[in-house]
């Protein structure tokens, strides 16, 4: 890839981060139509199997911007999607809470933090739910294993300090073995 | 209050690293186990605030919500060990993924852990909505339209669902509005 194509490709993606509220996953569509339809750097196949992947491996699910610019040109692809995404979001978060730190005591700051609190905490839990209906309403019907799991993953988070890694790894040995 | 503090950038670098690369599929839930129950850097609503913001900025909320903590104690420095945390080493693994990939997806069993996986993070990211409830009944416009609020947060987006914006916009705007009247200047 030409440096004018990887600077273009940074461009594209900088000009996404300022609207990725909610998750860069939300501007996905976007990027499928510029990487895959207009100029058909990535196949279909390639854009899933990047999301999928980077939803799979730890790490926040954004890496996915990066496996996609790494499929595209290798490192400095990866390096261009990865500064692109990040960097415009992560300049205004700073300032924004450079800003909250040193107003803080602001009736307008302070409300503000209180106020959204039932938003995100709504939007949270709303998320786990959209994650976990595809399990309750599989191809196959409900699975009972996949049931189970999720109600003891619940229960021991709730009750228990045991560290969420352990849970998810347990998670995945009780999978392998196809019982989810 | 935060009871404990981080000691210098690189143990900022640290723990964000810990936490991201114990993130399967979702780095929220493990971001609240090591930051409010193990470090102690941010108590239970110290971290609904915190993450409320990063939550209606633009960004991944948990990347946001590193600068924001690595910001708080050693500015800048602290913003720039967190996000390094949190991203180098997740994206040197996800990188090392993808060449492997070709081998991996295919066998059945990969798939099948997989989704094992997947099952246990949705129910912790469900687990972690839970979690932050209590906040809601020490919020200053009252228990109830706190909760409230957050139940038509979740009836917006999983019943109706309205477009994340408007949610954002709706929700957002009523409980600063609410929470304005209730706080004391």
């Amino acid at each position: 890839m030409s440096w004018g194509a990887l600077l273009a490709l940074f461009g594209y993606f900088a000009s996404l981060s300022l609207v990725t509220i909610g998750g860069a996953i939300a501007t996905a569509p976007g990027m499928h139509r510029f990487l895959v339809d207009q100029n058909a750097w990535l196949t279909d196949t390639q854009f899933t199997a990047s999301i999928a992947l980077a939803q799979a491996a730890p790490g926040p699910n954004v890496l996915f911007v990066t496996v996609l610019g790494w499929n595209l040109a290798g490192p400095l692809g990866a390096l261009a999607t990865t500064a692109g995404i990040m960097g415009p979001s992560s300049v205004l978060v700073l300032l924004a809470s450079r800003w909250v730190q040193e107003h803080r005591e602001r009736r307008g700051v302070k409300s503000f933090k209180t106020g959204l609190a039932p938003l995100t905490v709504g939007l949270t839990f709303a998320t786990g739910c959209i994650l976990v209906l595809p399990f309750l309403r599989g191809a196959e019907g409900i699975t009972l294993g996949a049931v189970i799991v999720i109600a003891a993953t619940i229960l021991l988070n709730q009750q228990t300090r045991i560290s969420p890694a352990w849970l998810v790894l347990a998670g995945g040995v009780i999978g392998a073995l196809g019982l989810v | 209050m935060s009871r404990a503090a981080p000691g210098s950038v690189l143990e900022i670098f640290r723990v964000f690293n810990r936490l991201a690369l114990q993130g399967f599929g979702g780095v929220l839930p493990v971001a609240r186990h090591v930051l409010v129950d193990e470090e102690g850097w941010l108590d239970a609503d110290d971290f609904v605030e915190m993450l409320a913001i990063a939550q209606v900025m633009p960004g991944p909320n948990v990347v946001n919500l590193a600068l924001m903590v690595g910001h708080r104690h050693f500015g800048l420095r602290g913003a720039l060990g967190a996000l390094g945390g949190m991203m180098l080493m997740p994206a040197l693994l996800v990188i090392g993924l993808a060449v492997l990939y070709g081998r991996l997806a295919s066998h059945p069993i990969a798939v099948n852990a997989v989704r094992g996986m997947a099952a246990v993070s949705a129910g912790l990211i469900t687990s972690t909505g839970l979690k932050m409830v209590p906040t809601l009944f020490r919020s200053p416009m009252g228990r109830s339209l706190a909760l409230g609020l957050a139940v038509a947060t979740a009836l917006g987006m999983l019943w109706l669902h309205l477009p994340l914006l408007v949610v954002v916009l709706v929700i957002g705007g009523l409980g600063w509005a609410l929470a304005w009247r209730g706080t004391s200047t």
